[in-house]
């Protein structure tokens, strides 16, 4: 344990440990309820990345904006969307974040400015450049942070908005979740260049290689960014190394890696390392672990029930919103 | 453009009524701006926005680098973040560098998020042949967009749409394609007070008749406008209607108009198979079948890629000769039906 990280406050340490507790135990039911064919489509689950997206979200203010990707239950949920919600959107039900109509990879929020869920590798990174070049236009001070994975930087998508953001000087925090394969291929099979973090300095971009198994070094890093990005500094680019411990998606044999691999990225994983240092701070022990544990435990039990009794979308409303109305754009706003 | 006389008519360019659709639409609300490849500097490609950057300055005559995705993927972005962006881009040949955020996100968005957010967003493109470009410049893909639910595709013909469709896109929530023909940029008319503003809902009679409808958009109006007045002075009264909007089709004027002429010739410069013509024939035949005197018939490009060659180019394109001739068959009743063309 670093000194720094001695220093966290108890109460802020707990919290952190808590959030990356509701992800993967989230995470977990999802795989179970996927298998008794309760949440049918693709799942992708983010057991061994969860410091990446908790961390991160530490250094965003709650009018800043999120774009994320396929992967997102976990930001969803650490952004604060309720877990009723996300979990009814996974049972395809009208309660759920999206009314249903985007399932696992697509949770849309207004209110937490959560701009999707989206399944077009490097589809939300342009997205995400437009976004912040309407804060900037518009005076308004405020972050957009872009998540993605490391397969997107094969994208002409990755290129161009990086230059964009960094020619117009655009707030946008850009999060690189590097877990090393784009579903099978590993990144030393698909890049000329496997530093990362090179490809963003290409374009002038401060870029900062981050331990994503770390929780407080990428909350340190993000806020670092973050800060720099909010004042007009332009936009700034964390490289999280962090690693998947399931199978891509639910489909996945996973033929492209050693169980070794796998194993050995395991004794790293965030939650027990973090768990570790609480530990010997003597800020955690066993019963407040249990209590969190039981809590946890509790929301995602609510979470199913109310995703299991919530009601389907009427097929009367198949076709609303393919194109919107004003009247609907006030109340959306409202 | 020739300043307003008494009446208030004015003589403009279509390039000039888009560039005052533009600059009305700039001064009167913040939120809009323009972004493209050198639309700002260089003054436009087509010399649309010419003089702009001078008034507006580069924030809002925004200068982008050749990142078509990149940048109609920020405009969406910045849509949804509150402004009300006009992306340029070239030509749709170099919108398919585009297509994905158009498709997937811009079109997408509003119904996937379960109406959370909404994409005001206005993409002008140039579109169409006849200028020598050869096969990545010249084509018509109009109808690929419009078979997309999401977006609104518009295609002004006249100097009056050109002037007056960019102010109720920019109102419209939604994302809404301008689909400007190159070869109409130089050409100039009167444009009379009183036909603005315009609706983006609704195709419109350019020319009543009786006998046969010819049914043409964009840059194929002047063609069927052309080939009605040749009809004419054989005795056969051609009503010429301008689509205007590809999606989503004003059906029941289309079916209106074929009611009372029974009979239909779809004049389309994009590709015959699966084209924009093929379902508004489709419509015909599910809504006014039985009106029909004569098969629905359609002049279409040939399926090539558009050559350079000034003679392939013109064998390519839809000619008025073929409009009149197809046209001609119906009436007189010697129609051979529309199999004669063969695909690619």
């Amino acid at each position: 344990m670093t000194v720094e990280s001695a220093a966290v406050e108890r109460g802020h340490g707990l919290a952190l440990l808590r959030e990356m507790l509701r992800v993967r135990r989230f995470e977990e039911k999802c795989a179970e309820l996927y298998s008794a064919q309760q949440i049918r489509g693709f799942l992708h689950l983010y057991v061994g990345e969860e410091a990446v997206a908790v961390g991160v979200m530490q250094a965003l203010r709650p009018d800043d904006a999120i774009v994320a990707t396929y992967r997102e239950h976990g930001h969803a949920l650490v952004r604060g969307i309720p877990m009723t919600a996300v979990m009814a959107e996974m049972f395809g039900k009208v309660s759920g974040t999206s009314r249903g109509r985007g399932g696992s990879m697509h949770i849309f929020d207004a209110a937490t400015r959560f701009y999707g869920g989206n399944a077009i590798v490097g589809g939300g990174l342009p997205l995400a450049v437009g976004l912040a070049l309407a804060d900037k236009m518009q005076g308004i001070e405020r972050v957009t942070a872009c998540f993605f994975g490391e397969g997107a930087v094969a994208e002409g998508a990755f290129h161009e908005s990086m230059n964009l953001a960094a020619l117009w000087d655009l707030p946008v925090l850009f999060c690189c979740e590097n877990n090393g394969y784009a579903m099978g291929t590993a990144l030393d099979r698909s890049e000329s260049e496997t530093d990362i973090s090179l490809k963003a300095a290409a374009y002038e971009l401060p870029a900062w290689p981050v331990d994503g198994m770390d929780v407080l070094a990428v909350e340190r890093a993000a806020r670092h960014a973050s800060e720099m990005v909010r004042g007009g500094a332009g936009p700034g680019f964390l490289e999280l190394r962090t690693y998947r411990f399931r199978a891509h998606s639910m489909y996945d044999p996973e033929l492209y890696r050693e169980r070794a691999e796998v194993d050995e990225w395991r004794e790293r994983d965030p939650i027990t390392l973090f768990s570790e240092q609480l530990r010997a701070a003597d800020a955690l022990g066993d019963a407040t672990l249990a209590t969190m544990e039981g809590e946890v435990a509790s929301e995602i039990e609510e979470a199913i029930a109310f995703a299991d009794a919530a009601e389907l979308e009427p097929l009367e409303d198949l076709t609303r919103f393919v194109t919107m109305t004003p009247d609907e754009v006030k109340e959306a706003a409202s | 453009m020739t300043a307003p006389a008494e009446s208030g008519v004015v003589e403009l360019t279509y390039r000039e009524a888009i560039r005052e659709a533009m600059r009305e639409a700039m001064q009167r609300d913040p939120r809009v701006f323009l972004m493209g490849e050198d639309v700002g500097r260089y003054g436009g490609c087509f010399a649309v926005s010419l003089g702009l950057l001078e008034e507006f300055g580069p924030e809002r005559i925004r200068d982008t680098p050749l990142s078509e995705l990149g940048f109609t993927g920020a405009g969406i972005g910045a849509a949804m973040g509150g402004m009300r962006p006009i992306v340029e881009i070239m030509t749709v040949n170099f919108s398919l560098l585009a297509a994905d955020q158009i498709v997937n996100n811009a079109a997408t968005l509003p119904h996937m998020s379960g109406g959370q957010f909404n994409v005001p967003l206005v993409i002008r493109m140039t579109t169409g042949g006849g200028r020598q470009l050869a096969a990545q410049h010249s084509h018509s893909l109009e109808g690929w967009y419009a078979h997309v639910p999401g977006l609104r595709v518009l295609t002004p013909a006249t100097i009056a749409d050109a002037r007056g469709m960019l102010a109720p896109a920019l109102e419209d929530p939604n994302p809404v394609l301008i689909f400007e023909h190159a070869l109409l940029y130089n050409v100039s008319g009167e444009l009379r007070p009183e036909e603005l503003p315009v609706d983006i809902s609704s195709a419109a009679i350019r020319r009543p008749g009786s006998d046969v409808s010819l049914i043409a958009y964009g840059g194929m109006l002047r063609h069927a406008l052309t080939a009605a007045e040749q009809l004419a002075a054989e005795g056969i009264d051609a009503e010429v209607v301008d689509l205007r909007v590809l999606r989503p089709l004003d059906e029941p004027r289309i079916l209106e108009s074929v009611t009372r002429t029974h009979r239909a010739v779809l004049i389309d410069e994009g590709w015959r198979s699966g084209g924009i013509a093929a379902e508004v024939s489709a419509r015909i035949m599910e809504g006014a079948f039985y009106e029909l005197d004569a098969p629905v018939a359609r002049v279409a490009s040939a399926e090539v890629p558009i050559p350079y060659a000034a003679h392939l180019e013109q064998a390519a394109l839809p000619q008025v000769e073929e409009i009149v001739t197809t046209a001609r068959a119906l009436v007189r009743g010697d129609a051979a039906g529309s199999g004669a063309a063969t695909d690619g």
